[in-house]
């Protein structure tokens, strides 16, 4: 078992990157009702974040004054949002993990609390992608196609989730993706050489300029608080 | 303000039957409330739903600059809250463009006429937001003066109207805190912050009194809205109450009012301040303001974009529909 | 704007409009909130979730086709509830009880 500060990093790191990255929709969704939707899964995850973080120290020192070594999220959140097509395969794809890690955490005595409470939060995350997975997938030739796109950039990065401890996991998320694919009419992406490094803090080039946004006021002025 | 008239309208003195025309009038007088299949005047339709779909595109045009700030917003308390907050004036949006629904008109006809240019929203929203403080500065002088001209409208004479307004102000109530607690927070800060802080006030302050539209002797339409219920005070008596209300609050925060001509006069009891630029105010109105182009075009942007999603939702649905009839 | 969104044309291609009723808690009715937009029922389900009970209002929801909602015609108003306001007969005050008879 790792260090409890470096599993309460990859806890609030995961959910913090990818709120990150869901509220860059904030304004821009394709609809309204779903502006709003992700707002709300975006919300969720910030707020799960700060509490995880806030096991491994002051969450906003770790969330705004880290550099990418130091990060310990999985590659899959930190990636582009993309077309809807991929904002949704990404949180298709790692919902339907995390849903299924925060249940197993729901009796660790480090964080059973934090996972107790966010394990419902994200079986939703997990429902709402899942039925967008089907909509798009089995909707027009275009969403199908967006749809495939999607779901191909995103895959590499799904090994990742199940390395060490939540290797165990991997059967009943294959199931569930499968049933998910099986209803959109999608074939399983084709499994490549899987592009690993984000728990060690070796990310995409993608995190670099997500952390330069976020962490601009706290870098800018040193010591000011907000 | 978000629902001020930004367009002259021809008041349609239509045909309408007189007997009708006296009973709603009635109504309306009685301080009733007007509902859907009520019979109406058209020109209490037509400017009913030009008021609400402004009213909500400057909801939506509005989730733009502060959205700018929620990917940088500089504590993950300051996040969540910018993210909430902004979420609600899309909340408030939809709330508004439903009940302008009610009135015969499409969603999609109010965002076609959003993004061809005939539709307006509020002129706040074409100005840029440049540091941190301007989401303070937002949240407390932009939806410190919606909230005065929303209130009232609770008891506007649309049902529909009135309805979605008390959620809107129930939800408002959080939105001009959250945004003095940030200029609290950077007028009692650093140097900087203090800078920033004051810069913000500098740059919203004249923006935010425009919002309550042309003064009174060049607001030709304000009587009849105003025996409608569908506007309940003159926009410089709002104006003033804004002033007086805000002058105090600056004064709280150790910032100063941009105008050197504002002074007490006690025998009026309010605030003298200087002359408005208004014709900064009928540039921003005609699509002139400093941004924009800017907003139009991630509005439309957003919108095409979400072309194919929506259109996929659709296709899925009538796809399942078909399988379950077939079986 | 793509040409094909003017006017009439387009609302065939816009989600179709659902009324939202909201239960606060146990023990009440739901009670109507207002619409969203969805292309099916899950889907308007979850954007009634997401849009009206944001702020805790709620612990069940209805949503219906607003097309399948059938109103009564505010022109009918007289014929369908005038008949009522002179059936007094139907309302306990009707009744003349003395004072000292209890519990009815
Ligand atoms: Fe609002
Ligand atoms: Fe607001």
């Amino acid at each position: 078992m790792q260090p409890i500060n470096e599993r309460a990093l990859k806890l609030g790191d995961d959910s913090l990157i990818l709120g990150q990255r869901l509220s860059e929709w904030c304004g821009h969704a394709p609809m309204l009702e779903v502006d709003l939707a992700l707002a709300n899964i975006a919300l969720d995850l910030i707020g799960q974040a700060t509490l995880f973080l806030g096991r491994a120290g002051d969450p906003d020192a770790l969330a705004f004054r880290r550099d990418v070594l130091d990060f310990r999220n999985c590659l899959l959140v930190e990636q582009p949002n993309g077309d809807f097509a991929q904002t949704v395969a990404r949180l298709f794809l790692f919902s339907n993990w995390q849903e299924l890690m925060l249940r197993d955490l729901c009796s660790s005595d480090e964080f059973g609390d934090i996972a107790r409470k966010s394990v419902k939060e994200v079986a939703y995350h997990a429902r709402y992608a899942s039925e967008w997975v089907v909509r798009l997938g089995d909707g027009t030739d275009e969403s199908r196609g967006r749809m495939i796109a999607g779901l191909d950039w995103m895959w590499r990065f799904t090994p990742e989730l199940f390395e060490g401890d939540a290797a165990p996991l991997r059967g009943e998320w294959d199931a569930r993706i499968d049933a998910v694919l099986g209803d959109a009419g999608l074939d399983r992406p084709k499994d490549s050489r899987p592009i690993l490094g984000g728990r060690k803090g070796h990310h995409s080039e993608h995190l670099g300029h997500l952390l330069t946004e976020m962490q601009f006021l706290q870098r800018a002025y040193p010591g000011a608080t907000w | 303000m978000y629902t001020t008239e930004l367009e002259k309208q021809r008041m349609a003195s239509a045909q309408e039957d007189p007997e009708k025309l006296a009973e709603f009038d009635a109504r309306v007088a009685a301080d009733d409330f007007i509902e859907p299949k009520d019979w109406m005047p058209e020109a209490y339709r037509k400017t009913l739903i030009r008021q609400i779909s402004q009213h909500a595109h400057s909801e939506i045009v509005g989730m733009l600059p502060e959205g700018n700030w929620i990917t940088r917003a500089p504590s993950l308390r300051r996040k969540a809250v910018l993210l909430a907050k902004v979420q609600d004036e899309g909340g408030h949006g939809l709330y508004l463009y439903c009940a302008a629904e009610t009135l015969g008109t499409s969603r999609d006809e109010m965002v076609e006429a959003l993004h061809s240019g005939r539709a307006k929203y509020s002129t706040i929203f074409n100005y840029p937001t440049l540091t941190w403080a301007d989401i303070g500065a937002i949240g407390w002088l932009v939806d410190g003066a919606a909230i005065m001209n929303q209130v009232p409208l609770q008891r506007t004479s649309y049902g529909p109207y009135a309805r979605a307004m008390v959620r809107i102000c129930k939800e408002e109530s959080f939105h001009q805190r959250q945004g003095f607690e940030i200029m609290m927070t950077l007028a009692n800060g650093t140097a900087e912050q203090k800078r920033m802080a004051q810069d913000a006030l500098n740059r919203w302050w004249w923006p935010s009194l425009m919002m309550f539209g042309p003064p009174d002797d060049n607001s030709p339409n304000s009587a009849q809205s105003m025996r409608w219920r569908i506007k309940r005070e003159t926009n410089d008596e709002i104006r003033q109450r804004f002033v007086d209300a805000t002058v105090p609050q600056a004064e709280a925060l150790g910032l100063t009012v941009p105008d050197a001509d504002l002074k007490w006069n006690e025998a009026k009891g309010g605030y003298d301040f200087g002359a408005i630029d208004w014709e900064e105010f009928y540039a921003v109105v005609r699509g002139e303001g400093p941004v924009a182009k800017e907003r139009m075009k991630a509005r439309t942007k957003a919108w095409e974009d979400g072309a194919w999603v929506r259109e996929a939702a659709l296709a899925h649905a009538a796809k399942r529909a078909q399988r379950m009839a077939a079986e | 704007m793509s040409k094909a969104l003017t006017g009439k044309a387009l609302t065939s291609k816009e989600w179709p409009l659902w009324e939202v009723f909201v239960r606060a808690k146990n023990g009440l009715s739901h009670k109507h909130a207002g619409s969203v937009h969805a292309a099916d029922a899950r889907m308007a389900l979850e954007a009634a979730r997401d849009t009206y009970t944001r702020r805790m209002e709620g612990i069940s929801l209805w949503v219906v086709p607003s097309a399948s909602i059938v109103a009564s015609d505010p022109g009918e108003a007289a014929a369908l509830f005038e008949p009522a306001s002179d059936k007094v007969y139907r309302h306990p005050t009707f009744y003349v009880i003395p004072d000292n008879v209890k519990n009815i």
